[in-house]
């Protein structure tokens, strides 16, 4: 299709901006005023190259687009790049936060400013990398390898108690990947192959499924985070500055919800219908457990990390039906989420920056010295909690509605989410924002300047603009999702079928 | 035309928004008012047009979500129903702008105001014009948003933010139930588009399908969920607790949104849905149970309410009611006559009330008032009218929608017909009692306010006076004028295809054939009511307080609103934080951490120090077992079990 390898060079060109940055010499203002400048202009490009990704994009293809292959350690595994529908958009949505988390960094970060940088830099290859991968030995790579940049900026950038949220964070990502790994080499014992697309044919045998399934489920489980396996989140977004946090809640989150649709779904269809009930209710516990906890939270950070739980118990929910609402619905919710949480822990840091405390107590009364920004809080507010006309809005909607179709009780349980979310989200909007100013603290405090306005008002107008028209999103999922459902329902019924043959005889 | 109707709000709330801080104040009334009396004007073009033997108009605006077998646009439809709507809206929301320009005078932020006012407008003609049930959320939700907004408008209230979170967190507790309405449509019909659902109903009639483990009735079970989203924003027994609290926000928002137009959403959704409640003589009788029980209800609580505001408000509350009794016995037709005629009276008592607290620096306390008739002589004629109007007075617009109501109940000739049709008559009697209770104690009688008040009590200006003169021309007229449309003769061709009835629905026939006594059954009761109010409140005014001293219990019962907020809040409230609290710290903290991370690494120590506390260690793994087997033995009940 193109000449150029385009995927390569997006994944690749933030690392080449982290190496120029590393050659920078000096620690006085110039050099890491230079640091910054290099850093968000590699964003900012690598951003504009990645649309050409979706300008390119096919949308009535369900096949891997921009392929890449290149022979690689010996010949069995392989350098294979490519996106399809499922893929595409959470590398834009990588891209596009970037630019956003470096700004956000502009002044807030003050030590080891260039450290700083090379660390996003370096993770936003990993991540764009884990999102191309077609080879299970790179993906393998970047997905894990991208524990290391966050498990460092938690723990060199963050808050008071950042070592036990970073290694709370590590124990538990590590955990998972280990059982990944030893489904990863069963795998490739099975079907002598690590080549993706190669294994999604690939029909394992019904036993090597389960525990397979159950082993990707360990990580990607983790990753999402799920209940009971969640409690990592919270510390960690509560300790990481406010780019990791962003980050983290944006795009880390969703790699559990891509690997889900990219290896548990297609490669193991027998587990995933025999598991699904599971999920469910996983999911369902998640959404009402989460929400609750939320309530009850005295930090601003914690309580939208809660939230985030519960978000994405939308997601593995959604995806789990099975249905093309449910499936797309999900991966609408995670794009939707990507930019709605992210711009939510933007507005916390915005008043991090300013107050230095995350403590919901301290605040009270913001409207009046910060109107702008209680606006912009107001709508991230109102996308948190689903209003239709925001893009939190059409995911949860689809999700429920895929939800309904398969298991009533699962869609009635995972509703009251909606009640739920309006309670903590107007909750915390009215203790922060509404109200006398009456704290001393807060009574100089000022309103968002033009770099912080830089960074939500792109944020404010895609969250608007995909809830009223997210076509654009939902039709590069089409094709790809429809043929992971077919090929699902297909593997499904030609195992019915031979049950039945066999109980015959 | 029809786009420009629902637009205008939209770009006069942009504008107003964003931009008035360089437009100015006096610009962005000007542009907000204007731009809503414009597509007042426009609507009743359109009423005539369409009402008068036009025909059902679509248009498509933008496409919005599609996956798989789902299609849904943004789209308008406009027939004789929204038609009605979008007169009633925008014709009240351009009065209330004109009113707010002189009510809001003093308020630092009216610029926001007017924006919040015009995208309440936008929302709601959105819910009108919808031509599938999720536009319609869209709008549902939207006017929950600005209705949040505008009662928690003057945020440096504790009470009035209080009231907004409840008024949204109430309103989604209706949306859960309407959310799985139209799930539930979408799973049996493949669409949510009204028309084909609509068209499929019928076939669906009778059949059962699995909800909940259960097997119920299709259309009964999708129209009570449905029903449950009109109970939570129609304010109906149950989840009615957040109308009282919304007057918390400014008066010209509780005449527009919590009177005239949001609250009746409801009523319009089950006269939209007409074809599938149509189908469900379950689902009607529960829509005619609730709605008789909260027209009952809130009455007795109206009755011995002191602040101004929350008579009227538990007045609209069991108004609604009357709406939905008419509905669920099948004159459609007449609920929305008295949505129609009730827009005009019950905006016009709110505006009025708020011309008297206006005048009274913001006082809202009736036992305060009394006297005010020689300072407030054109209020005072105003309001006569509102609550003649409201007490079913003859020839007033009161008098046949609601009329027309309770002899529908008595014309169902069911039992729970019986049972809405004595509710409502005493429903009435009470209706009539507090209704001029009201204005006894604000009007008349010895003044109870301070000198220092009583100084300063004003006539309102005319910019408020005039929208309050249109109003009482409303309810005085609409009834005389329109009853032949929406309930009389022309019924049948003036709502079409809007309102599609079943073929042995005649209720709008069979009114005009009950007794005589049950049509004179309201008047007596609004008379009675006027007379023992007059006896209470003009003749004898220390009886009341006798009374109450006499019967401590019944008066406590019915001030505190029959205990629902303290019942709920014991109920729900309290404990969802409690429960939060208690999985925060035990369930994620002591249990979830206590054995993952953090109890890996104690372990660790705990043995290297040979200390291992027994105890401790088994009660968390107990609880962490205890936890895991109930999530495996639910999965297991629900998917193999069932």
């Amino acid at each position: 299709m193109n000449s150029w390898p385009i995927l390569s060079v997006v994944t690749f060109l933030p690392l080449l901006g982290a190496l120029f940055i590393f050659t920078i010499r000096g620690e006085d203002e110039t050099a890491l005023r230079n640091a910054r400048y290099v850093a968000l202009w590699t964003t900012l490009i690598t951003f504009v190259l990645s649309l050409f990704i979706w300008g390119g994009f096919d949308n009535s293809s369900s096949e891997f687009q921009f392929v890449e292959k290149g022979e690689w350690l010996g010949g069995n595994i392989n350098y294979h790049m490519g996106v399809d529908g499922i893929s595409m958009l959470f590398v834009i949505l990588t891209t596009f936060l970037m630019p956003a988390a470096i700004l956000a960094s502009w002044k807030s970060v003050k030590v080891r400013v260039k450290d700083y940088m090379i660390a996003f830099l370096v993770l936003e290859t990993l991540m764009i990398g884990v999102f191309c991968a077609l080879d299970l030995v790179l993906f393998y790579l970047f997905f894990e390898g991208g524990l290391i940049p966050m498990f460092l900026i938690i723990g060199v950038w963050g808050g008071a108690r950042r070592v036990y949220a970073a290694f709370k964070f590590f124990l538990y990502t590590l955990l998972g990947s280990v059982l990944m790994l030893i489904a990863l080499m069963a795998m490739y014992w099975g079907a002598g192959t690590t080549d993706i697309p190669t294994l999604m044919a690939h029909q394992f045998p019904a036993q090597l499924q389960t525990w397979a399934w159950l082993a990707f489920f360990a990580s990607f489980a983790v990753k999402m985070p799920m209940w009971p396996v969640h409690t990592w989140l919270p510390d960690a977004h509560v300790e990481a500055p406010t780019a990791g946090s962003v980050i983290l809640a944006a795009i880390l989150l969703k790699m559990g919800g891509y690997g889900f649709l990219r290896f548990s779904v297609p490669m193991f269809p027998l587990a995933t219908d025999l598991f699904a009930p599971l999920i469910f209710v996983l999911s369902v516990v998640a959404i009402i457990y989460t929400s609750l906890v939320a309530l009850a939270q005295e930090d601003i950070k914690k309580l939208i990390a809660y939230s985030s739980v519960a978000h994405m118990g939308f997601v593995t929910m959604g995806i789990f039906t099975m249905t093309i609402q449910g499936v797309q619905g999900g991966i609408f919710q995670m794009l939707s989420h990507g930019l709605v949480s992210g711009a939510l822990f933007l507005c916390v840091g915005i008043i991090y920056d300013r107050m230095h405390t995350r403590e919901i107590a301290a605040y009270g009364g913001l409207v009046h010295r910060m109107p702008i920004y209680a606006f912009v809080f107001m709508l991230f507010t109102m996308a948190n909690v689903g209003l239709p006309g925001t893009s939190g809005f059409v995911g949860e909607f689809l999700t429920l509605l895929g939800a309904f179709r398969v298991n009533t009780w699962v869609a009635f349980f995972a509703t009251t989410g909606v009640v739920l979310s309006a309670a903590y989200a107007l909750w915390l909007y009215r203790r922060v924002i509404f109200g006398k100013l009456e704290k001393e603290s807060l009574m100089s405090i000022k309103d968002m300047n033009a770099r912080e306005i830089a960074i939500m008002a792109p944020l404010v107008v895609l969250t608007v603009l995909f809830g009223i028209w997210p076509a654009p999103l939902i039709d590069v999922t089409t094709a790809s999702v429809e043929k992971l459902i077919s090929n699902y329902q297909a593997a499904i019924s030609a195992a019915s079928s031979a049950a039945q043959h066999a109980a015959l005889y | 035309m029809y786009t420009t109707i629902v637009f205008l709000p939209l770009l006069g709330a942009i504008l107003a928004g964003f931009f008035g801080r360089f437009l100015g104040v006096k610009a962005s009334e000007v542009i907000t008012s204007g731009f809503v009396l414009l597509g007042a004007l426009l609507s009743w073009i359109a009423f005539f047009q369409i009402g008068v033997g036009g025909e059902t108009a679509h248009v498509t605006v933008l496409p919005w979500i599609k996956s798989g077998g789902l299609s849904v646009d943004w789209a308008l439809r406009i027939d004789t129903l929204t038609a009605v709507m979008m007169v009633v809206v925008n014709t009240v929301s351009g009065l209330v702008h004109v009113y707010s320009i002189g009510y809001m005078h003093h308020d630092p932020h009216r610029t926001r105001f007017f924006s919040y006012l015009s995208l309440f407008t936008f929302a709601m003609l959105m819910l009108v014009t919808s031509d599938n049930f999720l536009q319609m959320f869209f709008g549902w939700e939207g006017v929950g948003l600005a209705s949040y907004l505008l009662i928690g408008f003057w945020y440096q209230k504790p009470s009035a933010n209080a009231a907004a979170i409840k008024a949204f967190v109430v309103n989604r507790v209706g949306d859960f139930g309407f959310a799985l309405g139209i799930f539930g449509v979408y799973a049996v019909f493949g669409s949510i588009d009204y028309d084909t659902v609509f068209a499929a109903a019928a076939e669906k009639a009778g059949q059962e399908f699995s909800f909940l483990g259960m097997q119920l009735d299709i259309v009964t079970t999708l129209c009570v969920l449905l029903f449950m989203g009109a109970m939570g924003k129609s304010a109906q027994f149950l989840l009615h607790t957040w109308l009282p609290d919304a007057m918390e926000g400014p008066t010209p928002v509780s005449a527009l949104i919590h009177a005239a137009t949001m609250v009746t959403a409801g009523v319009f959704l089950v006269a939209r849905c007409a074809p599938m409640f149509e189908l469900s003589v379950d689902a009607r009788f529960f829509v005619v149970l609730v709605g008789a029980t909260t027209a009952f209800f809130a009455a007795t609580v109206g009755l011995v309410q002191n602040d101004i505001k929350r008579v009227v408000a538990y007045s609209t509350c069991s108004q609604l009611g009357y709406m939905f009794v008419a509905a669920g016995v099948g004159a459609y037709g007449a609920a929305i006559f008295h949505l129609f005629t009730h827009a005009f009276f019950k905006a016009l008592l709110f505006l009025g009330s708020g011309s008297v607290i206006h005048a009274m620096s913001d006082e809202q306390d009736m036992r305060h008032m009394g006297g005010l008739f020689p300072h407030l002589k054109k209020t005072w004629v105003l309001m006569l009218v509102g609550t003649l109007a409201l007490t079913g007075f003859p020839l007033t617009a009161g008098y046949f929608s609601k009329d027309a109501i309770i002899e529908s109940a008595y014309a169902a000739h069911s039992n729970i017909g019986m049972y809405a049709f004595v509710l409502t008559v005493i429903a009435a009697a009470l209706t009539s009692f507090y209704s001029w209770r009201l204005m006894f104690m604000t009007f008349h009688g010895k003044p109870r306010a301070s000198d220092e008040v009583m100084s300063h009590v004003h006539e309102s200006p005319w910019v408020m006076l005039a929208p309050l003169v249109v109003l009482a021309l409303g309810a005085l007229g609409a009834g005389f004028l329109f009853s032949g449309y929406f309930i009389g003769e022309h019924n049948h061709a003036f709502w079409a295809e809007a309102i599609r009835l079943a073929k042995d629905n005649t209720i709008l026939e069979d009114i005009h054939h009950v007794p005589s006594w049950v049509k004179a059954a309201p008047f007596v009761m609004m008379v009675g009511g006027l007379a023992v109010a007059s006896l209470f409140y003009l003749a004898k005014p220390d009886l009341p307080v006798r009374l109450a001293t006499r019967m401590p219990r019944l008066y406590k019962f019915l001030l505190n609103k029959w205990y629902f907020d303290e019942l709920f809040d014991w109920m729900f409230v309290r404990p969802a934080f409690r429960i939060g609290r208690t999985l925060w710290k035990t369930g994620d903290g002591a249990v979830i951490d206590g054995l993952g991370p953090d109890g890996v690494a104690a372990r660790v120590l705990a043995f290297t120090g040979r200390a291992v506390r027994m105890q401790s260690g088994f009660v968390y793994h107990y609880a962490f077992a205890m936890l895991i087997g109930v999530a495996f033995l639910i999965t297991y009940v629900l998917f193999n079990g069932i």
